[in-house]
């Protein structure tokens, strides 16, 4: 059986194979971007303009070849999701292009501290091994930190929506200390850990600590007690309620606790890579501005924001598998 | 074969506690139920009828007096006392069979038990449907995995808090048949809770009728019709008008 989900249900109803116009429209506008870019004289000496109007007469290539596509009905099935998003192919060619003729082509936005596309892309094809070890480093201080916290959150969540001593006690700490920014601790980390690496591991660990903590704690809270007396009837242990009701029960709460404190880690690791950390994005940022490199810094910029909603994305993957019991995310 | 238990209640008082003042629900209650019978508590909503299930379920201790099952004083929850609630309270990120092994698995009893489990989901007709996740069935479906999964601890008294009390009137209908035939054959101790008057009547051999809060036996009506019941039967009519006069709703014939 096909249902999908609600969400792209709703956008896309899923159709037989068809003429697609927004395809060939958004497959021409990519072309029309290529020529612009081609055939239009730089106003600066700038690298890479031949390479960059390639590119994009690659990518009209291929929409074009998907809106033919379209129509046979053996590949329609298969570009259905690439039908959703004709739209946005449309909008980002015009982007393009906007882009293009306001930095390369006539200046419109003043050098250096706008940089025209094809900067972008001659930092990806000349400096991509620094950038590569900057992503490298950064997943390295961020994912473990991010663990750590989050898993600390968890257990603790628990315990004060479990526990009535613990959760009179960590309620008003939890509920003064974590709204403040988790780089606000910074001199005190730096004081406490001897490497800036430590020092960076507890601030984003403590980043996502607070939002976890506090919604598997409301989570636990919000469990339904004829869930609890159903299974004591039945001769659960206390523990059994624990790992067996409270925690499943709760895990909607906790996963949006997670995505909040996925957002607070990534934006912790950036402050902490440029205040001491000398590896990661967030130094090689700091580092291009340095320079006045702004090319390097919006190619750092466009590479922490794929990875964070990598990471986001990911962080959904793992939701729809593990509740997949709720309403409205079943695939069958 | 497991047999019914006999539910002996003394003198039990029970009150809440609401903002410091004590509610009282349920004023001395005494009844015997013998191994097997089918006793219906039948009153008007919020008696406190429910209470005293969740005493005999040993989920609460009563303020006053005692409960014993086979003259053992009942001290806490025990498997062999299972609920069926009104709402079905099927846990929503387990399957069907993820609920009905509930009990034998919060024993650690799982793999010993596993038959049992095939058994009672198709008693109830659920067999097809064991990998379903709760949202995906029916009000009744739902009520019959929350029987299955009652019926897999082999209860020996079996409390019914209004299990019927949401579905509609046909599912209510089938469900009620049901019931009746599964406990001639298992023969637990039955406790029903309703306040639906024809269906203790159809149900029970022994309906109780509780007082407005808190809650006193006002009667101890026997129902000796012969199953199958109808509910047109004369002598249940009688004891129909009998209980609405006792509950102050009598129907002006």
């Amino acid at each position: 059986m096909s249902a999908t989900t609600l969400g792209a249900g709703l956008l896309a109803p899923s159709r037989p194979a068809t003429f697609w116009p927004t395809g060939w429209v958004a497959g021409l506008a990519w072309i029309a971007a290529a020529a612009a870019i081609a055939l239009l004289p730089d106003a600066d000496d700038l690298g890479r303009t031949q390479a960059l109007a390639a590119l994009a007469a690659g990518v009209g290539g291929l929409v074009l070849l998907a809106a033919f596509g379209s129509s046979v009905p053996a590949l329609a099935l298969r570009l259905a999701r690439l039908r959703e998003a004709g739209p946005w192919l449309i909008v980002l060619a015009a982007a393009l292009t906007a882009w293009e003729l306001a930095t390369a082509k006539y200046a419109v936005l003043p050098r250096p501290f706008f940089a025209a596309p094809q900067s972008l892309l001659e930092v990806f094809t000349d400096d991509y091994a620094r950038l590569g070890e900057s992503v490298w480093h950064s997943l390295l201080l961020v994912l473990p930190g991010y663990a750590l916290g989050a898993a600390i959150g968890f257990l603790f969540g628990i315990a004060m929506g479990w526990s009535r001593l613990v959760g009179y006690w960590a309620h008003p700490v939890v509920r003064l200390i974590g709204p403040l920014p988790a780089t606000a601790w910074l001199p005190v980390a730096f004081f406490a850990f001897s490497s800036s690496r430590g020092a960076s591991t507890f601030l984003i660990a403590l980043a996502s600590f607070f939002p976890v903590t506090v919604l598997t704690w409301s989570g636990v809270s919000a469990v339904s007690k004829a869930y609890y007396d159903v299974a004591r009837t039945m001769g659960a242990s206390p523990w059994f309620l624990v790992r067996k009701v409270a925690v499943p029960a709760a895990m909607p709460s906790v996963f949006v606790g997670l995505f909040m404190g996925l957002g607070a880690s990534f934006s912790v690791l950036v402050v902490a890579e440029m205040m001491g950390v000398k590896a990661g994005l967030g130094w090689y940022m700091q580092w291009a501005q340095g320079w006045a490199a702004y090319a390097n810094m919006y190619a750092a910029l466009l590479v922490l924001a794929l990875m964070c909603s990598g990471a986001v994305t990911l962080l959904f993957r793992l939701r729809d598998r593990l509740l997949s019991w709720q309403k409205g995310l079943v695939r069958w | 074969m497991v047999s019914g238990a006999r539910l002996e209640v003394r003198g039990v008082s029970h009150a809440f506690a609401l903002e410091k003042r004590a509610l009282p629900v349920l004023q001395a209650i005494d009844f015997i139920a013998e191994p097997g019978d089918f006793v219906a508590l039948l009153g008007p909503s919020g008696c406190g009828k429910s209470t005293l299930l969740r005493l005999v379920a040993g989920l609460e201790p009563p303020s006053e007096g005692q409960l014993l099952v086979d003259g053992v004083p009942i001290t806490g929850t025990d498997p062999s006392r299972t609920i069926m609630f009104q709402d079905p309270t099927l846990f929503p990120w387990r399957t069907v069979r993820g609920n009905a092994q509930l009990g034998p698995e919060a024993r650690g009893s799982l793999a010993a038990n596993a038959a049992r489990i095939e058994a009672a989901l198709s008693l109830v007709g659920l067999d097809a449907f064991a990998e379903a996740y709760p949202h995906q069935l029916s009000g009744g479906m739902a009520q019959r995995a929350s029987l299955a999964r009652a019926l897999v601890n082999e209860p020996r008294i079996l409390m019914l808090d209004e299990p019927l009390g949401k579905l509609d009137s046909l599912t209510r209908l089938a469900m009620q048949r049901e019931l009746v035939s599964l406990w001639q054959r298992e023969r637990f101790t039955a406790l029903l809770v309703t306040h639906d008057v024809e269906e203790a009547l159809l149900l029970a051999d022994r309906v109780l009728v509780l007082s407005d809060r808190p809650a006193r036996i006002r009667a101890d009506i026997r129902v000796e019709t012969p199953r199958p019941r109808r509910r047109d039967d004369a002598g249940l009519v009688a004891l129909r008008e009998e209980i609405l006069a006792l509950l102050g709703l009598a129907q002006a014939a």
